[in-house]
């Protein structure tokens, strides 16, 4: 159960070897988390995950999880809620794509939608549901400000974001009144490993940033959350600038 | 019996879950609930009064208990009462009060049901010499896991698990309880103002002090430097029948010249605006508009217990994150600790408004009862204050150390292993649950966070 500053107990990531989700994970253990699932593709990277918060005082346990087939997500996910309460579930899960490629490679680009998108609506239905039943808990989304307006630059990531968004929000209404919350989590760039070397964009956070936002979030039962919070402002500015102008934008 | 889905908090408005709430109008009913429960279990509840999490039961069911509302039996000659435990504390006091009787055991708010009371078995302010509520209760009427009632009276395990058992060993129908006689219904108040913490200690244990049953204080927690732990302690004893006019001697109403208490115990404010400067400033006007001593004032029951039930809820003052409040006791010899948490709460300029002294007498045989000999102190903090959960835990380790404890029924954000290394009657307590109960009927939020 959460207690009255919205700190979990038990939390499950799907995605298991995101920066982010481990991140928030080391933040959360060390207020109340207790019991952490790992879901994600089984890897040597996953394992290393669950031993390194297996060391910070934690009870983790990895399953085999694949955002591209939905068909088992029922099962295996039901599967981790038999085994008892689930107050947070982080959907961290998500690919970047490589824009030229995808554009290049429309089964490519497919997957990317199919990952960030058609995955993520399986999976969060799927919590949802099982949120519902146990009266209490947060799906908590990655989505990203990529969603928020297509750029030349990454809007087939961009798409698949804001659908993603689209259907976290309606999510949320969905459940009102019922005990869940669904906490949509909008980050700027930000500086995981994957984009080390890469020049400083602007607006761009941290992983640990970002976690610091969520754990925040769920204290204030927050329903989205943009890091750096200063994108809530410049985006609101964006969103409703002329698309000539906003393709010269530089970003 | 109406049925729906509700999401429901504590008085705190923290951790808000949902559970199918029925409200059962006989006994009958309330069995038929428990019996047909699923696999998220059943627990009852009955104001809601608990601060934290003690009367939720996410996804499961809900027996809201304020529809079984009847006294049964009233012996005046006995002085003893049976009445279903959805019946509030405050309408048992006035039904009482026109007979010259008193509950035995009178909390801080009459806004919470006999079931809830005996449940978390509250104490009063009169601790010391009457003990908390479960030692004035005859019979218990308890509707158990396999859906029937059974008949529980004290010095059985059952018993000792039920009073302070925080509704998790059954649902309370009924209760028979013992009551004290008063002449008049009027309270004597005395009052002083302490300087410091240290002060206030010396009042409350004062030569002679233990004439006046009931005592409590305020303590300023924004006082800093030489003035920490200033406060203001009142006491008070029920007043014998010569203080009122003649003709009013037989009929127990409060005589016209006693007006009910109008000074100021709680802020007014709108929701959320109640930062530490105001907090600070609505303290200084409290410590000094009392008294510096003052005796003999007559002050009715619902004034000196309750005048906070006379104000807008309170709870509503501290915004949408809500209140925690934290309650503790450590025992006498540690008043050090006591020192350092005031202390350490005023170094950090919480804005705390309610802080209330009182002191514990012997404990009670309830495995999870709260009191124990020594002091206690409540404060009610807002939940947004940043960084609070770690400096309450932080609070929770010193308390801990000295071999005190946090009120479980009060609770909403404690460790699991503290809770188990502060309340010693926890093993028992879950042996006894396995053993009536293996499947879990009765379940709360509360002993799902604290594994209870
Ligand atoms: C302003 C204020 C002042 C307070 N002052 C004091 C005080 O001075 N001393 C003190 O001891 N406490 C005090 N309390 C705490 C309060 O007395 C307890 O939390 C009490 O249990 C609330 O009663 P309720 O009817 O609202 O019960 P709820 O809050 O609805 O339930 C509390 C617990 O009792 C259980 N319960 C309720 N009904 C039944 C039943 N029929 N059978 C079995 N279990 C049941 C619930 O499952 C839950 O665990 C105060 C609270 C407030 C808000
Ligand atoms: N990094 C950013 O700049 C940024 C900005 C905004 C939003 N976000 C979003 O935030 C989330 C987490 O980001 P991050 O930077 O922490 O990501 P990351 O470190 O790259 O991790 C992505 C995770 O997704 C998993 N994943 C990919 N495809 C999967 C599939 N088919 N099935 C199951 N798991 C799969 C990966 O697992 P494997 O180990 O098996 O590959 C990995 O655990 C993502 O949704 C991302 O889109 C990121």
């Amino acid at each position: 159960m959460k207690d009255a500053f919205g700190a979990p107990q038990s939390l499950l990531v799907l995605g298991g070897t995101s920066e982010i989700a481990l991140a928030t994970a080391r933040r959360l253990i060390a207020l109340r988390t207790r019991r952490v699932w790992l879901a994600g593709r089984p890897s040597p990277a996953l394992d290393a995950a669950a031993v390194e918060l297996r060391d910070r005082g934690a009870d983790v346990r990895t399953v085999a999880f694949d955002a591209l087939d939905p068909g088992a997500h029922e099962e295996v996910l039901g599967k981790v809620f038999a085994e008892g309460d689930i107050d947070v579930v982080l959907m961290a899960f998500g690919i970047a794509g490589d824009q030229a490629r995808d554009e290049e490679e429309p089964l490519a680009a497919v997957r990317v939608a199919q990952t960030n998108y058609t995955g993520a609506v399986s999976a969060g239905l799927v919590c949802a549901g099982a949120l519902q039943a146990q009266g209490h808990g947060s799906l908590v989304v990655l989505s990203s400000v990529a969603g928020e307006r297509a750029r030349r630059a990454d809007f087939i990531y961009g798409s698949s974001k804001a659908g993603l968004d689209t259907f976290a929000q309606g999510l949320g209404d969905a459940l009102q009144g019922t005990g869940v919350q669904v906490m949509v989590v909008r980050p700027g760039p930000v500086r995981t490993r994957a984009l080390a070397g890469r020049p400083e964009q602007p607006l761009s956070t941290t992983p640990e940033a970002v976690a610091g936002a969520i754990v925040t979030g769920l204290r204030r039962r927050s329903e989205t959350v943009w890091v750096p919070g200063s994108l809530r402002v410049v985006m609101s500015a964006l969103r409703h600038a002329p698309r000539p102008l906003f393709r010269r934008l530089p970003l | 019996m109406s049925v729906d889905t509700v999401s429901l908090t504590g008085w705190g408005r923290t951790a808000p879950t949902t559970a199918v709430r029925f409200r059962p109008r006989t006994y009958e009913e309330a069995a038929a609930v428990v019996r047909g429960r699923g696999p998220r279990g059943a627990l009852a509840r009955g104001l809601g009064r608990a601060p934290g999490d003690a009367a939720q039961n996410a996804g499961g069911s809900v027996l809201d208990m304020t529809g079984l509302d009847r006294v049964r039996a009233l012996d005046e000659e006995a002085a003893t009462v049976r009445c279903d435990a959805g019946v509030t504390l405050d309408r048992l006091l006035r039904i009482l009060l026109s007979r010259g009787l008193f509950l035995p055991v009178v909390p801080g708010t009459g806004r919470i049901t006999v079931g809830g009371a005996i449940g978390s078995d509250v104490h009063g302010q009169d601790h010391p010499g009457a003990g908390s509520l479960a030692r004035h209760v005859d019979a218990l009427e308890l509707l158990t896991a396999d859906g029937e009632v059974r008949t529980v009276t004290p010095g059985t395990a059952l018993f000792d698990a039920t009073t302070g058992g925080l509704g998790l060993t059954g649902v309370i129908l009924s209760a028979a309880l013992r009551l004290k006689r008063v002449t008049t219904p009027l309270v004597s108040v005395s009052t002083e103002r302490a300087t410091d913490l240290d002060d206030l200690l010396a009042r409350f244990t004062a030569a002679g002090s233990d004439r006046s049953p009931y005592a409590s204080a305020w303590i300023d927690l924004l006082a800093r430097g030489r003035a920490t732990g200033r406060g203001v302690l009142t006491r008070g004893e029920h007043a014998p029948s010569s203080v009122l006019p003649a003709h009013a001697r037989r009929t127990m109403r409060a005589p016209r010249t006693v007006e009910p208490d109008r000074r100021p115990t709680g802020p007014l404010l709108p929701g959320g605006l109640l930062g530490r400067t105001a907090t600070a400033l609505l303290n200084e006007v409290r410590y000094r508009s009392a008294p510096r001593a003052r005796t003999g004032e007559l002050r009715t029951t619902a004034a000196f217990f309750h005048a906070s039930d006379a104000l807008p809820d309170a709870n509503r003052l501290y915004g949408r994150a809500g209140l925690v409040r934290y309650r503790f006791t450590v025992g006498y010899g540690q008043e050090e600790t006591l020192h350092r948490v005031v202390r350490r709460i005023s170094a950090r300029r919480c804005p705390a408004f309610r802080a209330e002294l009182q002191r514990f007498g012997a404990a009670g045989a309830g495995l999870l009862s709260f009191p124990a000999p020594g002091w206690t102190l409540a404060v009610d903090l807002p939940a947004a204050l940043p960084g609070l959960a770690r400096f309450l835990d932080g609070l929770d380790d010193e308390v801990a150390a000295a071999g005190g404890r946090v009120c479980l029924a009060q609770d909403a954000r404690m460790r699991p292993e503290t809770a188990a290394a502060m309340y010693p009657g926890l093993g028992a307590f879950r042996e006894l649950r396995a053993e009536l109960d293996p499947t879990g009927a009765f379940r709360s939020d509360l002993a799902r966070r604290l594994a209870l």
